[in-house]
Formats: C-alpha cells, structure tokens, sequence
C-alpha cells in the first residue's frame, strides 16, 4: 500500500480560502436578490402590547413586514431535537418571531424585506413597538427559586428538564475517608466562528422548489427540521452549506431566522438573503457552557477516587435550541467519571430557563464541562490528601489492560493506553525538574505553577441506535459515496459538512491510500442535499470515525468490484488478483497488471465486462459504528502569575494527545492548536455577562476578549496512537479534544502557582482582577 | 452594525474642510476613521456628512522645527512609532503609538484622530500630558494652539471648538537628562488602556528629581495629570522607596472608574503598579 495516510498533505482547501475564493453563504449574489433584517428585542422579558410597522412598510425599498402575529398561522413552531429520556422536559413553543412575549435581548420582534441590505436596517428603525417590560432572570440558580419571573407557562418553575444518572449514594460518601465539596461556575461562551451566519433562500413556484443556502453543520438536518417548520415537503428542499467559516457547534441548530428567510422567499417569490453581523452573533447565535455545578468527591486516604457527585444546572436560555438537552445531559453525565477507575458515579442536571441567548454545543458539547469540573476536583482532593496532582491520576487512571473499559454511566470505552499518555507528557515537560525550580523560585518571591489534565473523550458520535436510545431526534450513521470516473478519477461525496477541519485532504488522503491514486485526482464534496444522498453532519468528533469509516467501507466495495474486472482483463481469477500502488497484478507473475485508470476505463465502456458485473465504478455505503470511540491524553500547562497585577502568563503547553491512527499530522496538530487556543479562552478571557436586566454587557468584540496569537507560546505537541478496534481505519477524534483539556488544565496551573495563599478557586475567566482578588483575599485568609 | 445613510465629502486642504464644516453643521471630520466609523456601526454616531480629510498633505509628516518635534494631526500611529526623531527624543510616544491595537489600526488610525477623539481608553493622551504636548487647531478665525493639559475635559469631551480642525501637535524636544516612556496593561479584546501611563523626568547632576510629568489614561472618565506623584517626586534623589511611596498617589487626580472588566478599586491599584513600573523605567 502506498504511504498517504499518516503524511503530512497540505490542507488543499486552503488556497480558496486565503485568496478569498471561498464560496460562503453570503456569497451567494442571485438576480433580483432582496434582503432581511430583523428588528430584535431590547428587553429580556416583555409583553408585546402592539406594533406599528406602518412606517416602515412606506419607507423606501421595502418590500414587506412581518411581524409574529402575520406568521403564527403560516409557520411551525422552531422544534427541540433532542429529548432525553425520563427527563419530563418541556417543550413550549419557540415562534420565529414572537407573538405575545419576547424572551431575550434578540428575540426577533419584525422581520422587513428590502432592495437593499441598507434599506432593511434602515426600516427596522421605522417600526415602533409597545412592550410591557416584565421582571427578567439570568442566572439559572435564581431562576428555580420562588417567585422567580417565568418564561413559559409550560415550565411554572422555569425548569426544562431534570435528567439523573448513576450510581452512587449517601453512604458511599458517608464512609468515606476524603470527602471534598465544592461549586463551580462554568462561564457562558459565545461562539464567534470567523463567519457570521448567514442564509439565502431562493423559490421556484413553477417547480415548487425551494433552495437554502445555509451556514450549516449539518445541511440534512437543516433539510429535514426546516421541511417541517415550513410545511414544504423534502424533495423539494435543497440545503446547500458549501464553505462555511466555522461552526465550533453554532451552526448545528436550527434558527428562527433561517427559516424565516426561507418564508419570505416563498411569500415573495424573490431571493431573499439575511447575514448576522457580528452584534447579531452575539445576541441570537447560540451560546455555550453556563454551568452551576455543586461538586463531592469522595477518595481514600491514599489517593484512590472512590467516588464523584455531580449536582448541574444548566442554563438553556430563553428556548431549548436544536441539540440543547443533549448537551448538558448525555454527553456531560456519561462521561463524568472521565479516564478513572471510579466506582461510583452520581449526576443530576438540571436545565433551566432563563431570560438569556439559547445555549447549545460548543466545541466539546458537555464534555469540557465534565472534564473541567473533573480535573478541579482531583486537585482539590490531591491538595486535600498532600498528594501530588499527578500522582493522584497515575494511581487511577484505567489501566491499558482494562480495555474495553465499563463505566458506571453505562459507556463501553474502546481502547486507551493512558498511562502512555500521561508519561510521554510528563517527560516532554519534565515534571519533576518544573516542580523543583518551582520551589525555588517561590524562595525568590515568584510565582509559577504547573496544571496536569488526563481526559477521555467521546468521539464519533455513532451509533444510531443509542441516538435512539439517548433521545437524539435522528440517526449518527453516515453516507458516503465513490465514484470513479472513466479516467480513474474519483469524486467522493460524503455526508459529513466539514466546515474548516480539512477533510477534503483528508479523505483524498483514504481515498488515495485505498485505491493507489493521486491525492491530486479526488474530489471531496460535501455541503449539498442535493448532491449527496443522506447525512448527519459535522459535530462531536464525528466526520472521520464515522463519515471517514463510510468512506472505507465504499472504497472497499469499488476496490473489490474493480479486482473482479481486473481479473477479468488479466485472465485469472479474482482471489488470484493483487492490488498495489494503483496497479492489479496477477499473483506471481508481476509482469501482468493493469492500472486502476485501466480498470476504471472498462468498467465504463462496459465492452467486455465479467458476468453479472455491472457497468461503472461507483460505490455507496451507509455506515453506522458498533459504538462512540474515545481521544484521550494528557495536557500539561505552565504559567507564571503577576501577583501585583493578577497578570496570568503562559510559559509553556504540552499536549499529548491519542486519536487512533493519524491520517495527517499536521491537519491533526492543528486541530490540537485552535482547541487549545479556544479551551485556553474560556479559562482566561472569554466570558459573556449579563446585568440584571438580561442586558449582555460584553456583547461586542471590544468588550468579550477572544484569544489572541499573541497571547500564546509555542505549543508543543504529540500523539499517541492506540487505534480504535472497531472502525476500519482504526480512528477516533481530535476536533475537540484541545477544547475538552485546555480549561482545567490552565486553571489548575494557576491555582497551583498560588497555591502558597491558599486559593482554591477563581471564577472563570481568571480576569487580572479576579486573580488580584483571590490573591488579596487568599492571603487574608492564610 | 450598518451606518445610517450619511454624505461623504473629500476635503483637499484644511481650509476647504473648514468651509464644509462651517456651512454644514452635521458634518463630521474622517481621518483613519477609526474610532468614528466603530460608533455609526453601532449607530452610536450618526453625522449627517462625512468630512474626509486624509487625503490633505499639509497635515502628514513629522519634522523638527526649532525645540520642536511637530507632528502632523494625520500621521499614522505606524509612522510615528517608526520616525526616528520620535524614537530618538519621544522614546514615549514611540512606545505609545507602536502599542496601539493592531497593525490594520496602526496603519489607519492617527494621531489628530486619537487626541481629538478622546477615548478615555486611549493611549496617546497620557503620552500628551507627559510632554507637554501642545495642539494646533485651525478655524474660521484662523490658528489656535492649546495645551494637551487643557484639553481632555471627559469621556470623548475636549476643548476643541465646534468646526474646528486640529492640524498638528508639537512637542518641546526634553531636554538630554530628561526621560521618558510608557507602560500599559491593555485590555484583552480591545487593546485599549486598562491603564496607561506615560512618564517624562528631568534628573539633575546631582540625582535629585528637577521635573516630573506624569500623564494617566485608561481609569478614568479622561485621560489625566498625576500632580500629586509629580510634587512627590520632584526634589527628591531616585530611589525604589521614592518610587513606591510617590506612586501611591497616582490614582488621587483623577476620576476613576469602573467596568465590566476592571473595578474602581482594581484600576486604582493599577495606576499605582504601573506608576511605579513606568517611574522605575525612567529614574532607576
Ligand atoms: C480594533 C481597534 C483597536 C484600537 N486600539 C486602540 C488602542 O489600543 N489604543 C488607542 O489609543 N487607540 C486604539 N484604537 C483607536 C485608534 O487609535 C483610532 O485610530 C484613533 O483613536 C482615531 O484616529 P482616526 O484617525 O482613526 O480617527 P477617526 O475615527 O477618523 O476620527 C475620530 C474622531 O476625531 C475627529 N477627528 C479626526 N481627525 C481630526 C482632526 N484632525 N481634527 C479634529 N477632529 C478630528 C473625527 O471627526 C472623529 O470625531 C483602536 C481602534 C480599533 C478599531
């Protein structure tokens, strides 16, 4: 077999993206194009008494306005697809635009359709709009308690589901040697990929057609949940999600306003196109994390976990977004006992409503939450036993002869070899020689400090049948289709929407591998209902393990038909045909062989085909894995803090990380890169605040800090490579895996480093000032 | 983030912009735009007309005239960081203007633009109150010069007359034992001063403080005068106690503030920290 796979491969769709060529939604110019705005709430809770958009309807260049009451009857309600079971969760309706009451700052009010993008601003200023302002509630803790305001009469207690899991009681943590409790407060995030979503919708009356450009992650889901809102049946819907700059989770739901493009287009009967900008984005676009968590840990004295305890709530904002429920639930609880030997596990969540932007994945989707909460409470227990943090992990963490590894929350971890992980980083970083010079420069009067995260993962969100069984409203299985064109060229269509990971180098890289072509002659399509059959998209570590299995499974079957007509050609039998670099050779006589463009030609002229083969070269395969597979690793972080100013500075990030088989390390590192980057942003700087009234503060990129280059060292990384048993390329994932680490493990480097005033714990993100403060107030204490 | 719909005017000399200014009372001038073009997307500023003056020569360019360095109110903070009359004799200002945002904002936004701006989270200002900056300002009653001390009055509020057009901004070349420079903590979305602080010291021979000019920016509602550092520094011989004790007071003139992000109490810890780190650059 050629090397192709495990090569570094240049990411060959990056020269269309750094000349501007991509081809994103708001790219997307048709003729006789009209333009959405949307006028949004600016109240977080309130009656809408009446509005008058008779103004704006005059003004020029508009074409029309809608407002919620013109659409109640004419539109379906944006629905919730992920409905954990045993969770009673409530579902009240969430209107494109809003009919009696706005439930957030962004709550889209009125919608005008304009010539211009200028004119549709312009209008929204026209329409004046009655609210009766009604007391807010953004913290989702205040939001249970009595007499809180509600947000819908469905849900009295403003509660949207309650979902429990585990295993351990009372008396586990009552006969305990250790007990550590704790609460903490994972932040709420805001996205911010580099492109804003956008949507255009063109309709075709003769045909009933309906296209929808989209920035989507997952253009079938955006098919199948927008036939349904709009009534439109789906084989006249076309989703197409071409180049889209970024997701990181935000662009899996299915938003008011997408649809509501699509409505007006075919109210209209004109293109109408809509693009956030980036004030936008921070209001409507999903957010991420904001978390309560009321933590126990409970562990012997010689540093073995017997025991977590997780109490959540969760706060899903105003409406359950598409893939809401699922996050803090399914892929925050099952994994709570992490890469440990714990036997007993308890979590129970709740998701509140609150008057705040709908929360849903971001980039890791629950299992950075239960990683963070995870790593804190091991320090917190190491500091509690006087144990070193990493000794503490090395004492249980799954042993690698332990796999598949049962958890206590019912998962089947596939392969790992942890301690691998663990001792590969500690070298890289030199733990011990860190931890000496830490105590001398702590003599000196500075303070560094060192965090340790072990993290396991769930990847290749699969199989269909726990979809099923854990209340995700669709299948996990994957698509992908091969075909072979008469000059051995090979287009590949798969049913992952790879949205800036780099798969189209990466499956030409399979592609290349399996059949012995040129990386340079495969075509990776993605992003179109209509060009590809079936798929569920681009989320949760998903597209290699299983849309990269889909397409092994295919290139099997072309390879396998092709032998069959190669041994045809070659006058011998099937089982006597070898298959190398591109070539079929008759076993024991090389001197006989025929190229794959040979065998793809024939295969079309179809002049002389073996009996019952049928004519072309193409191959499709429906793929749904046996089960999730899990990325593990260790990260190590070393950092230095300002104790005049709170000033954090980052010396040093190892990461070491295990995703099965490598098919390109670079694409790999860099996935390592940007999740370290954005995990390191939560830890730091991101963090969206609202005040009292649900107004977001910190809604602007002046105010909410992304990270920046700048801020950083070189990292240094490595991988590990335990391949997954039970996928054909023996993959798993790593979109998310820097993300899932890079939180706790900054935060327990710097609560380490101030150790010696007797911190415990520092609010995220550990601003200058809350570090200062900690400091101040730590040292009081001490 | 789209501007209501507004006039753009090019004006190609001061004269020709004052004019526009004068018979159209809505009319606002463009430089780098930006910190203008930032507030109409937000719609925060909404002028009627936009008075482009960046194309206008006479207000580029950085030269020395007498005891002057004169800086031309449209010279990007690139090239002012980069001249080397600035970073000879205003190492400061150099410092300042090199720190500003990023490199995109560096290559548009200038000086005239900052100062008159007056963003409270600028940094130019403390640079300006430190050397002693003095304004040119034309009108349609001609020149005018004002003292960067009398000028930032509040949060983007300043002594310039309505109509008017700053057109440079000198400052006296210090004296060779005179020091200077600039520390920031800068804010990590925008960039922009959490605090800024600008220092310029005259030691005598003998090592005891003959001058001291000690400009704030970033905590409070305008960029200001620590007068109750400089009075304990001057006359006194440089040393760390010095420093310490003098920096204490470096939040006491002016109004500080609070935000999301930083607290009064924090930023007035940090006009402390970054007084002394700036005094400890220039005296020790
Ligand atoms: C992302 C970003 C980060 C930034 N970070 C920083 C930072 O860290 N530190 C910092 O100090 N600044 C920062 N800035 C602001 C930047 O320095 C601006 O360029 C500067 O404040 C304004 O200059 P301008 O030429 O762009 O002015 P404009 O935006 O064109 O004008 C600003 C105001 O000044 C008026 N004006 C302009 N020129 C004159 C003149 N000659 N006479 C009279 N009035 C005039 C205009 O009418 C307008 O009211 C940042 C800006 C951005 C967008």
């Amino acid at each position: 077999m050629s090397t192709v796979f495990g090569q570094v491969v240049k990411r060959r769709e990056d020269p269309r993206f750094i000349t501007g060529r991509g081809q994103y939604t708001d790219d997307v110019q048709l003729p006789g194009m009209l333009y959405a705005a949307i006028l949004r709430s600016p109240h977080a809770h309130a009656r809408i008494i009446g509005i008058d958009v008779e103004a704006a309807k005059r003004a020029p260049g508009v074409v029309a306005v809608y407002t919620g009451r013109d659409l109640a009857e004419r539109m379906g309600s944006v629905p919730t697809a992920w409905i954990p079971p045993e969770s009673d969760l409530k579902t009240p309706p969430h209107r494109a635009l809003a009919v009696d009451k706005v439930r957030y700052v962004g709550d889209g009010v009125a919608m005008v359709i304009a010539d211009t993008r200028y004119a549709a601003r312009d209008a929204l200023d026209l329409i004046s709009v009655q609210y009766e302002v009604l007391p807010a509630v953004v913290n989702q803790v205040e939001a249970m308690e009595n007499g809180a305001p509600v947000l819908h009469a469905e849900a009295p207690d403003n509660v949207a589901f309650h979902w429990q899991i585990g295993n351990a009681t009372d008396e586990v943590f009552a006969q305990a040697e250790v007990v550590v409790r704790h609460t903490i407060r994972q932040q709420r995030l805001v996205p911010n990929p580099m492109e804003p979503r956008a949507s255009v919708a063109q309709y075709n009356p003769a045909t009933g057609e309906l296209t929808v450009w989209v920035t989507s992650q997952n253009p079938h889901i955006h098919r199948f949940v927008l036939s349904g809102i709009l009534g439109i049946p789906e084989h006249r819907l076309r989703v197409v999600a071409t180049d889209v700059g970024g997701g990181f989770g935000a662009k899996i739901a299915v938003y008011p306003d997408e649809a509501l493009v699509a409505f007006a287009a075919m109210d209209l009967g004109r293109p109408v196109k809509w693009t956030e900008d980036r004030r936008e984005h921070f209001l409507v676009t999903t957010h991420g994390r904001d978390h309560v968590e009321e933590l126990e840990l409970a562990g012997t004295r010689d540093g073995r976990i017997q025991a977590i305890r997780v109490r959540a709530y969760a706060n899903m904002g105003a409406y359950l977004s598409t893939a809401a429920p699922g996050v803090p639930t399914i892929l925050f609880g099952l994994i709570v006992p992490g890469p440990y030997t714990i036997p007993y596990v308890g979590v129970d969540v709740y998701g509140v409503f609150t008057n705040t932007t709908p929360t849903d994945a971001y980039r890791g989707a629950g299992r950075p939450e239960a990683t963070y909460l995870l790593e804190r409470m091991v320090d917190l227990y190491a500091r509690e036993i006087r144990m070193d943090p990493v000794e503490v992990r090395r004492r249980n963490l799954i042993p690698a002869d332990e796999f598949p590894y049962h958890t206590p929350t019912g998962l089947e971890y596939d392969s790992g070899n942890y301690h691998l992980a663990l001792s590969r980083a500690l070298d890289m970083a030199d733990y011990d020689g860190f931890r000496r010079k830490q105590q001398e420069l702590r003599a000196q009067g500075r303070h560094v400090g060192v965090g340790v995260t072990t993290y396991v993962e769930i990847c290749g969100l699969g199989p269909s049948q726990v979809a099923g069984a854990v209340g995700f409203q669709g299948g996990l299985w994957e698509s992908s289709t091969v075909r072979v064109h008469p000059t051995g060229k090979v287009t590949v269509f798969t049913g992952s929407s790879p949205h800036g990971q780099g798969e189209e180098t990466t499956f030409a890289q399979i592609v290349a591998d399996k059949l012995g072509v040129l990386v340079e002659d495969v075509e990776v399509v993605h992003g179109d209902t209509a060009r590809i059959s079936m798929g569920w998209g681009t989320y949760g570590s998903r597209t290699t393990p299983v849309a990269g299995s889909a397409l092994a499974v295919a290139l099997d079957r072309v390879l396998e038909k092709a032998r069959r007509i190669a041994a045809h050609m070659l006058e011998v039998s099937a089982e006597d045909v070898e298959c190398e670099d591109g070539r079929f050779y008759a076993k024991g006589a090389k001197s006989r062989s025929v190229s794959f463009q040979d065998v793809a030609l024939q295969a079309h002229l179809a002049w002389n085909l073996p009996q019952g083969v049928e004519p072309s070269l193409e191959a499709q395969a429906f793929y749904d894995p046996a089960n999730f597979t899990y990325s593990f690793g260790t990260h190590i972080c070393m950092v230095e803090v300002d104790t005049d100013t709170g000033d954090v500075r980052i010396d040093r990030y190892i990461a070491v990380d295990d995703c099965g088989r490598v098919i390109n390390p670079m694409i790999a590192e860099g996935q390592v890169h940007g999740g370290i980057v954005q995990g390191i942003g939560q830890a730091l700087w991101e963090g969206a605040v609202y005040d009292e009234q649900g107004q977001l503060v910190t809604g602007t990129l002046m105010d909410y800090a992304m990270p920046k280059a700048r801020f950083f060292p070189n990292f240094e990384t490595a991988f590990t490579e335990t391949p997954s048993p039970h996928n054909p390329l023996g993959v798993k994932g790593i979109g998310e895996t820097g993300t899932i680490a890079a939180t706790p493990t900054v935060v327990n480097a710097v609560l380490d480093a101030l150790a010696p005033f007797g911190v415990r714990e520092i609010q995220m993100p550990l601003t200058p000032e809350r570090v200062w403060r900690s400091i101040q107030e730590g040292g009081q204490r001490s | 983030m789209i501007p209501q719909a507004f006039a753009y005017r090019r004006a190609n000399s001061v004269a020709e912009a004052i004019a526009i200014l004068q018979e159209d009372s809505g009319a606002k001038l463009l430089a780098g735009g930006h910190s203008l073009l930032p507030l109409m997307k937000m719609r925060l500023a909404n002028p009627g007309t936009l008075v482009d003056i960046s194309g206008v020569k006479e207000l580029r360019g950085i030269q020395r005239v007498g005891d002057e360095i004169v800086i031309g109110a449209l010279t990007t903070h690139a090239d002012v960081a980069k001249h080397p009359l600035i970073r000879t004799h205003l190492p400061a200002l150099a410092e300042a203007a090199a720190r500003i945002g990023d490199l995109q904002v560096r290559n548009r936004g200038t000086i005239g633009g900052n100062l008159a701006h007056a963003d409270p989270s600028s940094d130019l200002p403390a640079v300006a109150l430190a050397y002693d900056a003095r304004l040119t300002v034309m009108g349609p009653a001609g020149r005018d010069v004002l003292a960067a001390e009398d000028f930032f009055l509040g949060p983007m509020v300043t002594a310039l007359p309505d109509g008017q057009v700053i057109s440079s901004v000198a400052v006296p070349v210090p004296a060779s034992n005179t020091r200077s420079a600039y520390v920031k903590c800068p804010h990590p979305a925008s960039g922009y001063a959490v605090v800024g602080v600008a220092a310029t010291v005259t030691v005598a021979a003998d090592g005891t403080v003959e001058h001291a000019r000690i400009g704030v920016t970033g905590a409070a509602d305008c960029a200001y005068r620590a007068y109750q550092v400089e009075e304990a520094l001057v006359g006194q011989t440089a040393s760390l106690e010095i420093i310490r004790q003098a920096a204490q007071y470096a939040a006491e003139d002016g109004s500080i503030g609070s935000d999301v992000y930083a607290s009064e109490e924090y930023r007035r810890h940090l006009c402390c920290v970054y007084t002394e780190r700036v005094l400890r650059k220039v005296l020790l």
